[in-house]
């Protein structure tokens, strides 16, 4: 059978059905443009979005921490990028020896890396963090498959533990976790951002796709503090601390015109570069956080208060024999008893009967007016952790014993920054300006707490005191006149005074004729068997204003000759 | 008709293969400038190597020791000071 006598081709069909068929062709395309413009026209961000994933990568642009200087630019804390090592596990694969080569770069083991690997599923897994870059270098020759490297940052602080309290340091992230980096932890912090980018096979960036947030570098600080009188101030604390065979010392430096802290320093400290072992007391920025009894140095301060008042004149004779004087049940003694002093000779010789005598004679208030005004029991607000406030209990409560106590510097505790800021008052003609730790370039306007005549004729007893005939003839220095008070006290243990653990200060100012520097130093539990503050406390002070003096170009105020010292068995011992 | 519709396609395969240029000149540049911004990273990175470096030679310490150790260095006692005071040559000139 031929196709021409095909019986089919016999057959009519209706025209319908043929036009049926393409109808339903027609339709069967007109689905499948409809669908295509569904997908890649009106519904085509899911679509998208799965094709950019595939090239696509959001990065991290990360930011810099701002460097912190000193008032004179030098770098106390730098951050310095590190790499990260991070892989895409499912892109990662290590041929022949690259596994055993990278775990020995990083040294962790193998299992580790694999693990690490394995746990994580999706795209992103840190193999290792702050790696020197060194590292990451030939950790990169290696060319592994899906492994890359990021930039972190490292805090590093090239003064290491001589700025170690006051610029504290970074955690993990680089945020600030003590000192300096925590109190100014906004400004310093820079901000991350991030970009969504496109990459070829080789993993290059070829296309920025969007900035998704800007990074925000973080800005710079420029502190108060001088690094070569901290330097300064840290090495001769030291030195002190080890010579006395004290437990712990501090030492603070102060602009008398700015109330800018130029130095502070505490013993023991530690390397903020390498943290690994630290311990409670080396953290201690014992300047600010710790309190003591400051003893005789807070004499002035009862001194100024009643001659504010107008009871007593410097040449007011004060009777203090026989170098005791009970209150009740208790008796204050001098070390050495006198007989009549003036109130000069009661700071100069540092009489614990004459200070007494002097608070009794005033009205509670007064006094208690006086120490807080200086800023004791308040804390002083520069922004340190930990910062304490001390003790001053209201003037309502105290007992006469307490009052006549507290006049020589017991029953009260202050911290030594407290302490040298409050000296401010007799340094610049009785005004005191708020402490700094960042420059300042345009000093406030000073709260005046006593008069100036007060305070130059307090200013002239603690001259003398720091002289021959003296306590702290130690605190002289060549070229300047000197003015300072000396303190000693038993250290507070357990609620009573231990009998052989003693607190020994000193603070001074310098020059004499027109204050520019505050320097106080204090010596925890010195133990080689001396502990008066004009042996232990001022020899500190007497070197590291000395240098101070030099460092800021003060012109000298006295004639450039030897300081005497009081001849053997001349010298004036502290009433303790 | 067909004339212009032959022109057409030729303008627009120009057109792509312009389009197509462009975009590679356009990848290279910033792949260029990809890595001018890695360099200067680089150099940033560098620099802030080079600063804690600088400062941690300048240590005041390090300098303190080397100038009383090595050198045998140190300040003269208040004998050998002595202050001079500046002459001024004429009332109300400036130093």
């Amino acid at each position: 059978m031929n196709f021409a006598t095909s019986p089919v081709l016999e057959l009519t069909l209706p025209a319908w059905r043929s036009r049926f068929v393409a109808l339903l062709v027609f339709c069967g395309f007109a689905v499948l443009a409809g669908r295509a413009v569904y997908l890649q026209g009106l519904h085509n961000a899911f679509l998208q979005a799965k094709g950019e994933s595939r090239y696509g990568r959001i990065i991290e642009t990360s930011a810099n921490r701002g460097r912190i200087t000193d008032r004179h630019g030098e770098m106390l804390a730098v951050s310095t990028p590190v790499k990260s090592i991070w892989a895409i596990p499912e892109e990662v694969k290590f041929e022949g020896p690259q596994l055993s080569k990278l775990a020995g770069l990083l040294g962790m083991p193998e299992r580790e890396i694999t693990n690490r690997i394995a746990e994580t599923g999706g795209d992103f897994v840190f193999i290792k963090r702050q790696i020197p870059p060194e590292v990451a270098d030939r950790v990169a020759e290696l060319h592994i498959r899906g492994l890359f490297q990021d930039r972190e940052y490292r805090r590093y602080y090239p003064s290491g533990e001589v700025t170690a309290h006051v610029l504290g340091f970074t955690g993990a992230g680089d945020a600030g976790l003590e000192g300096v980096e925590l109190a100014f932890q906004e400004h310093l912090a820079g901000k991350a951002g991030s970009r969504r980018v496109i990459r070829d096979r080789l993993g290059q960036i070829v296309e920025d796709v969007e900035s998704i947030r800007a990074a925000q570098q973080g800005k710079d600080i420029s502190l108060a503090l001088d690094a070569k009188i901290q330097s300064l101030a840290f090495s001769q604390l030291k030195a002190a601390v080890i010579r006395h065979r004290a437990k712990a010392g501090s030492i603070v430096a102060l602009d008398v015109g700015t109330g800018e802290v130029l130095a502070l320093a505490n013993v023991p400290t530690y390397n903020p570069n390498n943290r690994a072992q630290l311990s409670g007391a080396q953290l201690r920025n014992r300047a600010v956080t710790d309190t003591f009894e400051p003893g005789s140095t807070l004499k002035p301060f009862t001194i100024a208060a009643a001659l504010e008042s107008g009871r007593i004149t410097p040449q007011t004779k004060i009777q203090t024999a026989p170098g005791r004087f009970t209150i009740g049940a208790a008796t204050i003694r001098d070390a050495h008893p006198e007989a009549v002093l003036s109130v000069e000779q009661i700071i100069q010789k540092s009489s614990n009967v004459g200070a007494a005598k002097i608070a009794l004679s005033l009205p509670a208030e007064s006094l208690w007016d006086m120490f807080q005004s200086v800023g004791f029991g308040a804390v002083p607000r520069l922004g340190f952790p930990g910062e304490v406030a001390g003790r001053l209990r209201p003037y309502k409560t105290w007992r006469p014993i307490e009052q006549a106590t507290m006049a020589y510097g017991h029953g009260i505790s202050v911290s030594l920054l407290q302490l040298a800021h409050a000296y401010s008052i007799f340094a610049r003609d009785g005004g005191i300006v708020p402490l700094s730790l960042t420059r300042v370039d345009l000093p406030g306007t000073p709260r005046s707490v006593i008069t100036a005549q007060t305070a130059r004729r307090v200013r002239h007893m603690l001259e003398l005191a720091a002289q021959v005939g003296g306590t702290a003839p130690r605190a002289q220095i060549a070229g300047y006149r000197v003015a300072g008070k000396t303190g000693t006290a038993h250290k507070q243990e357990n609620g009573t005074y231990a009998a052989h653990k003693y607190v020994s200060s000193f603070v001074g100012f310098a020059p004499a004729s027109n204050p520019r520097l505050i320097i106080a130093v204090m010596i925890d539990e010195p133990s080689d068997g001396r502990y008066y503050g004009g042996e232990i406390a001022a020899p500190v002070f007497s070197r590291v204003m000395e240098g101070a003096l030099r460092l800021t170009g003060v012109p000298p105020d006295a004639p450039m000759r030897p300081v005497e010292m009081p001849a053997k068995g001349q010298e004036v011992e502290e009433s303790i | 008709m067909v004339r212009l519709n032959l022109f057409l396609l030729a303008l627009l395969t120009v057109c792509a293969l312009g389009l197509v240029t462009s975009q590679h000149k356009a990848r290279k540049l910033f792949a260029e400038a990809e890595r001018e911004q890695e360099r200067a990273r680089t150099l940033e990175v560098e620099f802030g190597q080079l600063q804690l470096e600088a400062s941690t030679w300048a240590t005041h310490t390090r300098v303190a020791h080397i100038a009383t150790q090595v050198l045998r260095m140190r300040a003269p006692d208040a004998k050998r000071i002595r202050i001079v005071t500046r002459e001024v040559p004429g009332e109300g000139r400036r130093q």
